[in-house]
């Protein structure tokens, strides 16, 4: 046996080395902005100034923002709650035919973004040149459009058909998961399937679909795309919109950026109240009614029902998905937007276009990859150590970085791209602004949380005793780490690369704050040239970046499926 | 004999929690000493101390005549430098590597030639009877496979102890037993000290050189061989802790002993020592049952037939006993009692303890 000796205590080990480089970057790339956030918000030359904060908030202009992000975000929770809610019981509760299928469609929303859902219920439903509005009016001879999409309810109603499967997720998971015997007990007890539902199986689930309308809460109040192609022509504003709009008209003046500052701070507190709730509904009784096994949950004999009410999902899917992407698809192949979409008007010209000839695009579509990749690989490295920090080892400090850990999951995308501004627009010695770098930088700080998320749950299935095995063979906490750890942990981090990757390359809320004008991404490429009226080539575009998104995602769930085998 | 493992005033907590105090432990060369306890007793932290996952707030631990840890001068040696093999409760085969690449693992670390290692790990593999097992995942293995591989594994690399927490805690009864003569075994043929961790008692008298009693707050009770520690236990806990237990309260009178309530004196003879109640404490196949005195009278209070043996519950002056005997015997001798009957009892061994003692370890 070696006589060598390595001094535990007091000393400066790989362990702390490997600590301070986790807190040194969550502190570069997310808490430092924020700090400054919450400092410009709070402090007016160098002194605090908590009046002026008010001020700022009562503003009409800022305070109608506030209360329209909340009222948007209240329509699209509850709309969203009930949908997810009711298809979660009819694919997990019922004898519903072709269950399974009906379930993995319901997921199909997730993969569309929904900036470019907005895209196309616009050229379906806006008022006077919506593709369904002229319909009505052209042939049934209706004076007025029939709906319109520029409206509150027009946000709320395509926000809740991109977001509801969050809600939809959770309640299927804790339907499926719920011990029926606590159903069948019941039953046995003479309760009748009314009451059953009301006292048993709803409290059971509720804390599911809590937990999932309070995601929806917090994405929606945050959200950019939708209420900015559908809203800001009308002048309703939300949050994120306000902040892009004083940001962007006024270049960076300093009363836009107070606003903008006052305005994170709202999204910064409510998201920390609403993440805070979630963990709380989630911690208590949710787990312990719930077990980890999966059995034969009893089912609604739907008789009659069933094929009206399967004819019912596919109508439900068909309208939101299936109508907006060929509405997509198709405006991207006319030579120009308001020609009728005949066989003769179609071509492929502009989707050729966008690919190869037209600068605009190629170089969004090059951004876009190249950031995506960028932003990938190394919040996926730098989120496999933290995780590793924050999950396996126990040094001294630990606290600090689990707290840092929290933050980027409660940073919303607006909020990131303004403080990232405040911090990287030559303040404090380095100015990356207009550049791509300021854009990876911010991508970094938005997809961190993905990684860690991805990366913990991987790092929690490999037991310690894996470890502690390997080191005592003889192996070196290198040598463990590089054999058992990594290998164990590789499908997390090959998740966590497309969980960043495929978000990354449609990315808007942070991009259109941080964009120069040759440093435009697909995201924002697609919405500035619909605001300049180059709608068929933004069409063509987002056209090009479904299909990307479709390709990526059955990647994705090729590789997943691989890992969890 | 020479010790190879010296743990002098060790002591350890988690949070508030005094896990171990001031332990002291002395393991010897080539034996198979094994430390048995309850749950939660602070066994796993010991070995995890040993093994150096952890560090001792105080004391000294030596490992084959070297400081691998000690508090007082700051001195620790990593656990990969301490030249041990661990077998886990949950056997921690990495899920990734083959059954070769598993036991061969400690080789190349070392950095042995390929061959010596392809030779060394076959014959392993072998020995421990699974031939033709090599190119397996973990995840195609038994149980009992995957702990076979742990304990091969553990052992390959020639370490000077081998610590093993709890190994057969996850097999099912057959497998345990088949298991526990195998290490045994293994034991023997490499010659080399085993410090076994468990809660079974079974698993501890019939593999152990010697056993350490820990009890639940970390105390070593009594250290001695299976024999002294069955028979010869040193206090109620441990008697109790190392299988059923009968206990009788006594009432003394001017220097007799009676049981209960009742007027019979014990027929056994009186304690050593002083304590202000006592008790007796028995095992059920030490307690003669029989239809004619002299002998305490009792009543069968219940009886239940176990195939092989027949239990019965008896009642003595209010006092309560379970004692057993094999069937067969039973109908032989005319022993076959009905619920309510009058019968005698006489014992074989008998021990006196303190009735204080008794509190103490109701919850064991």
């Amino acid at each position: 046996m070696s006589s060598g000796t390595i001094k535990k205590d007091g000393g400066f080990g790989v362990a702390q080395l490997i600590l301070l480089i986790s807190i040194a970057v969550l502190v570069v790339f997310v808490a430092w902005p924020v700090i400054l956030i919450l400092f410009n918000a709070f402090f007016v030359n160098g002194e605090f100034n908590s009046l002026d904060f008010y001020r700022v908030l009562t503003d009409s202009e800022t305070f109608k923002a506030l209360t329209n992000s909340v009222l948007i975000a209240s329509m699209t929770t509850i709309g969203s709650t009930i949908v997810g809610t009711f298809f979660a019981w009819l694919v997990t509760r019922t004898d519903l035919p072709y269950k399974t299928f009906m379930k993995s469609l319901f997921l199909v929303p997730f993969m569309l973004p929904s900036f470019i859902g907005a895209l196309a219920w616009k050229m379906l439903l806006s008022p006077y040149s919506g593709y369904i509005n002229r319909f009505f009016m052209e042939t049934f001879g209706f004076t007025e459009p029939i709906f319109n999409i520029y409206s509150y309810v027009g946000i709320s109603a395509v926000e809740v058909m991109y977001l509801f499967p969050f809600v939809f997720i959770q309640v299927c998971g804790a339907l499926e998961r719920m011990d029926p015997t606590l159903e069948e007990s019941a039953r046995i007890s003479g309760a009748g399937l009314l009451t059953i539902t009301r006292k048993i199986t709803i409290p059971l689930v509720l804390p599911s679909i809590m937990s999932g309308a309070l995601l929806i809460m917090l994405y929606s109040m945050a959200h950019f795309g939708t209420v900015a192609v559908l809203g800001i022509e009308q002048g309703i504003y939300n949050i994120p919109t306000l902040i892009y709009e004083k940001i962007h008209q006024s270049a960076g003046s300093f009363e836009s950026i107070r606003t903008g500052t006052v305005l994170s701070t709202v999204l910064i507190v409510s998201a920390a109240i609403i993440i805070w709730g979630q963990q709380k509904i989630l911690s208590r009784g949710h787990y312990q009614i719930i077990g980890g096994k999966s059995f034969r949950p009893m089912e609604l004999k739907l008789r009659g029902l069933r094929y009206p009410l399967l004819i019912f999902c596919l109508a439900y899917i068909g309208f939101t998905i299936v109508l907006p992407t060929i509405v997509i698809f198709l405006v991207g192949g006319v030579a120009t937007y308001g020609l009728p979409l005949t066989w003769k008007n179609l071509s492929l010209n502009n989707y050729k276009y966008v690919l190869f000839e037209y600068e605009v695009t190629r170089d969004a579509i090059f951004n876009s990859v190249t950031l995506g990749l960028a932003a990938a690989l190394i919040t996926m490295f730098t989120g496999v150590m933290i995780s590793y920090v924050i999950v396996k080892m126990k040094v001294r400090g630990k606290g600090i970085l689990e707290f840092l850990g929290m933050l980027p999951f409660s940073v919303p995308g607006s909020v990131i791209a303004l403080g990232v501004i405040l911090a990287w627009s030559g303040q404090f010695g380095i100015n990356i602004y207009n550049t791509i770098w300021i854009i990876l930088v911010s991508y970094i700080a938005r997809y961190m949380a993905f990684s860690l998320k991805a990366n913990s749950a991987a790092l929690e299935q490999v037991h310690d005793s894996l470890m502690e095995a390997s080191r005592s063979c003889g192996a070196s906490m290198w040598q463990s780490l590089n054999n058992i750890v990594v290998p164990l942990v590789r499908p997390g981090m090959i998740s966590a690369f497309f969980l960043i990757f495929l978000p990354a390359l449609r990315e808007l809320t942070v991009s259109i704050m941080l964009y120069a004008p040759t440093t435009r991404t697909i995201g924002v490429a697609i919405y500035t040239l619909n605001e300049d009226g180059e709608t068929v080539m933004s069409t063509a575009l987002a056209g090009v970046a479904l299909i990307i998104i479709v390709v990526g995602q059955s990647l994705i769930n090729h590789f997943t499926k691989k890992a969890g085998e | 004999m020479e010790n190879i493992i010296t743990i002098e005033g060790v002591a350890k907590s988690y949070a508030d929690h005094h896990v171990l105090q001031n332990l002291d432990l002395n393991i010897e060369k080539g034996e198979c000493f094994t430390l048995l306890g309850p749950s939660g007793c602070g066994k796993t932290t010991l070995i995890r101390l040993l093994a150096g996952h952890e560090v001792p707030e105080a004391g000294k631990i030596c490992i084959d005549n070297t400081v691998v840890t000690d508090s007082g001068t700051g001195e620790y040696i990593p656990p990969e430098r301490r030249g041990l093999g661990i077998v886990f409760q949950d056997y921690a085969v990495w899920p990734h590597m083959t059954v070769y690449e598993n036991i061969a693992y400690p080789l190349k670390i070392e950095k042995r030639p390929k061959e010596e290692i392809n030779k060394l790990v076959m014959r392993m593999i072998e020995v421990v009877g699974m031939k033709g097992l090599d190119k397996r995942l973990p995840s195609e293995l038994s149980g009992g496979q995957q702990q076979r591989v742990a304990l091969t594994r553990a052992l390959v690399a020639d370490p000077s102890v081998m610590l093993l927490d709890e190994p057969l805690s996850n097999l099912d009864a057959n497998l345990r037993e088949e298991m526990r003569f195998k290490i045994k075994a293994l034991q023997r043929e490499f010659g080399i000290t085993v410090l076994y961790v468990t809660h079974d008692q079974e698993v501890a008298l019939a593999i152990s050189d010697r056993i350490a009693i820990m009890d639940d707050k970390g105390y070593i009770r009594q250290i001695g061989t299976p024999y002294e520690i069955f028979e010869q236990p040193k206090d109620l806990f441990i008697f109790k802790f190392m299988g059923i237990a009968n206990f009788l309260h006594i009432r003394e009178e001017q220097g007799k002993y009676f049981v209960g309530t009742g007027m019979q004196p014990i027929p056994w003879e009186g304690p050593a020592g002083t304590a202000e109640n006592w008790v007796v404490g028995f095992r059920p196949s030490d307690a003669q049952i029989s239809r004619n005195g002299p002998a305490l009278k009792g009543i069968i209070k219940r009886t239940n037939f176990l195939g092989d043996t027949m239990d019965y519950m008896i009642e003595i002056d209010g006092e309560n006993m379970r004692t057993e005997l094999e069937t067969q015997q039973a109908i032989n001798e005319g022993l076959m009692f009905t619920e309510g009957e009058e019968c005698y009892i006489s014992f074989r061994s008998l021990l006196w303890f303190d009735a204080a003692q008794l509190k103490e370890v109701e919850s064991i």
